[in-house]
């Protein structure tokens, strides 16, 4: 049929509730469902019919005392290093920014020091610290000094840690946050500074509320990269959670196990985290997405109110559609 | 006012010099804005009228020549025959005489409507919260907008927004208002809007700096059209006169075009 012809074609009487759509049909989709619904059926099987998983055991030790502690451990690591590498960071970022160009140079050689040196390696070097300087003291620079403390009694290992740490995590934090205030259209500060703002006002009101949307992603990455990296601590001896794990099946030799409790951990904190950052970029996002979209659980209720609605419906049919 | 009355001068601008590294872009301004007086400055594109405004409250540091406002020298503080430089701090302050509003602008998106407008006079001016809270819904009613100050600048149109951004510049109650191409960023249906706010106020006697494109504004509104070009004053005067009996040769070919 020529396109003339459907042009000219009279318009039919027939009311567009006459005619039956047919859902077009997808054979692949329910093909590749069902292949991929055998495969998880096939990778479930196998987590729970083999023995060696030692299921029992997990099951034992994934709520152990030891462990719980451990678990805790792990938790106060990772949030010493993300609160005290976060404000250093952000320092550091907005050294990096100024107008001083040794500020701007100190910060951008820590930045290329601590992003250049493993972490494991730091965190040896503070646990040796000891052996480096015996004594700190603290004066005036290069003038007498008030008074000194040894440096095991300062720095002992669960601070050397938090420490190696935190300096550590401060290196990426300050990338992330000077990012993050630099995607900020630099008209708002020209505004901010055209209406005579106080500068320390401008960046923590106009400047760093408006960066947190590029900053929250990344550090969301940098959090949940730092409770997994608070394992690299097992070298110091401390008993996070998989330096104690380690600890138990030396005991008891059961080493999958153990590690599968360790696995279950590390996921249920990331997840956790993971729900946080949802939550935290929600509340940064206000005023940029006109409305925001509903959350996971409004989403649900959502459903449920539909499908009871729908049942309403049916079971006492709308008058005024029945005609 | 009265025609007989010559009003005090609120903005003078005395030789003023800027560059931008080779690029001379102001090559020696003078300007003298009278208090309640309207001055619109026309020029075709890069002819440094925009500069000109910055320079005014001292976005842009001058290079020779200064810039008072209400006797006070903006950016500097004169002792005997020296300008010495403030520092940011008190810039800051000479600013809050200072309203500006911008050709894209510059709500702060993660604030809403009210939060906008009440911001500077309660952090740079100290002002307390109840009598700012007053002046910001009398003047969102001003420019017609009372019923948004809960709202967020993204859900409003480009003219609202442009006129949230008038009436926080007004929160500050500044001495003079400059605005640099207020209308340019906005669809033709909605310029009228906003120009109708800023005529009334012209009207309310609030003295105006507009940069601008809408020769029929500056027809209207103003009280005296400055034509600018290649860095310079080319002419000034009533609207009458500069806009239809122009003496330079520059002026009346911009005209021409805009026309």
């Amino acid at each position: 049929m020529s396109l003339t012809q459907a042009l000219d074609h009279e318009p039919t009487k027939e009311s567009a509730a006459d005619l039956r759509v047919v859902k077009a049909r997808h054979p692949w989709r329910w093909i590749a469902t069902a292949v991929v619904l055998v495969l998880l059926a096939m990778a479930v099987n196998a987590l729970i019919t083999n023995p060696a998983w030692d299921w029992p055991v997990v099951g034992e030790y994934l709520f152990h005392p030891s462990v719980l502690t451990a678990v805790l451990f792990t938790l106060q690591l990772t949030a010493l290093g993300i609160v005290l590498g976060f404000l250093l960071g952000t320092v550091i970022a907005l050294m990096r920014l100024s107008r001083v160009p040794l500020l701007t140079s100190v910060a951008w050689g820590y930045v290329w020091l601590f992003r250049s040196v493993p972490l494991i390696l730091q965190l040896l070097f503070w646990y040796n610290l000891a052996a480096l300087y015996k004594q700190i003291s603290f004066g005036i620079p290069f003038g007498p000094a008030f008074f000194s403390v040894g440096s095991m009694d300062l720095i002992g290992p669960v601070t050397a840690a938090a420490l190696g740490l935190a300096l550590h995590q401060a290196a990426y934090a300050a990338e992330i946050v000077r990012g993050g205030l630099l995607s900020v259209d630099p008209g708002q500060l020209e505004a901010a500074a055209a209406l005579g703002i106080p500068r320390a006002r401008q960046i923590f009101r106009i400047q760093l509320p408006q960066a947190m949307r590029t900053i929250v992603p990344n550090a969301g990455n940098e959090i949940i990269g730092l409770v997994k990296g608070t394992s690299v601590v097992y070298i110091m001896a401390l008993p996070e959670l998989f330096y104690q794990v380690q600890v138990i099946y030396n005991r008891n030799g059961r080493v999958i196990a153990m590690l599968l409790v360790a696995a279950i951990w590390y996921l249920i904190l990331t997840t956790v985290l993971s729900v946080i950052q949802y939550y935290v970029e929600r509340h940064f996002g206000r005023g940029l997405a006109r409305p925001l979209p509903p959350t996971p659980p409004q989403r649900v209720r959502r459903l449920v109110e539909l499908r009871r609605a729908a049942r309403r419906r049916r079971l006492a049919p709308d008058p005024g559609s029945a005609s | 006012m009265t025609a007989s009355a010559i009003p005090a001068p609120m903005v003078e601008v005395r030789g003023v010099h800027k560059s931008y590294g080779p690029l001379e872009v102001l090559r020696g301004i003078d300007l003298t804005v009278r208090t309640g007086e309207v001055t619109v400055v026309l020029g075709p594109s890069g002819s440094g009228k925009s500069t000109l405004l910055r320079c005014v409250n001292h976005l842009e540091k001058i290079d020779r020549g200064h810039v008072t406002i209400d006797g006070e020298y903006i950016g500097y503080r004169r002792v005997g025959d020296r300008l010495h430089e403030l520092k940011e701090r008190d810039i800051l302050r000479q600013r809050t005489n200072i309203g500006f509003v911008f050709q894209n602008f510059n709500l702060f998106p993660h604030l809403t409507v009210l939060q906008n407008v009440i911001e500077a006079p309660l952090s740079a001016q100290r002002r307390p919260r109840a009598e700012v809270e007053a002046l910001a819904a009398e003047l969102l009613e001003r420019v017609g907008l009372s019923g948004k100050a809960g709202a967020y600048p993204r859900q409003l149109s480009g003219g609202q927004q442009q006129r949230v951004a008038i009436a926080r510049a007004l929160a500050l109650r500044p001495k003079v208002v400059l605005f640099d191409e207020p209308t340019s960023a906005l669809d033709p249906e909605l310029v009228g809007e906003v120009l109708e706010a800023m005529k009334t106020l012209a009207r309310d006697g609030t003295t105006m700096i507009v940069v601008t494109h809408e020769i029929g504004f500056a027809r209207e509104v103003a009280d005296t059209v400055v034509f600018m070009d290649d860095g310079l004053i080319v002419e000034q005067g009533p609207p009458a006169q500069v806009l239809d009996a122009p003496r330079h040769e520059r002026t009346r070919a911009f005209l021409g075009k805009v026309l």
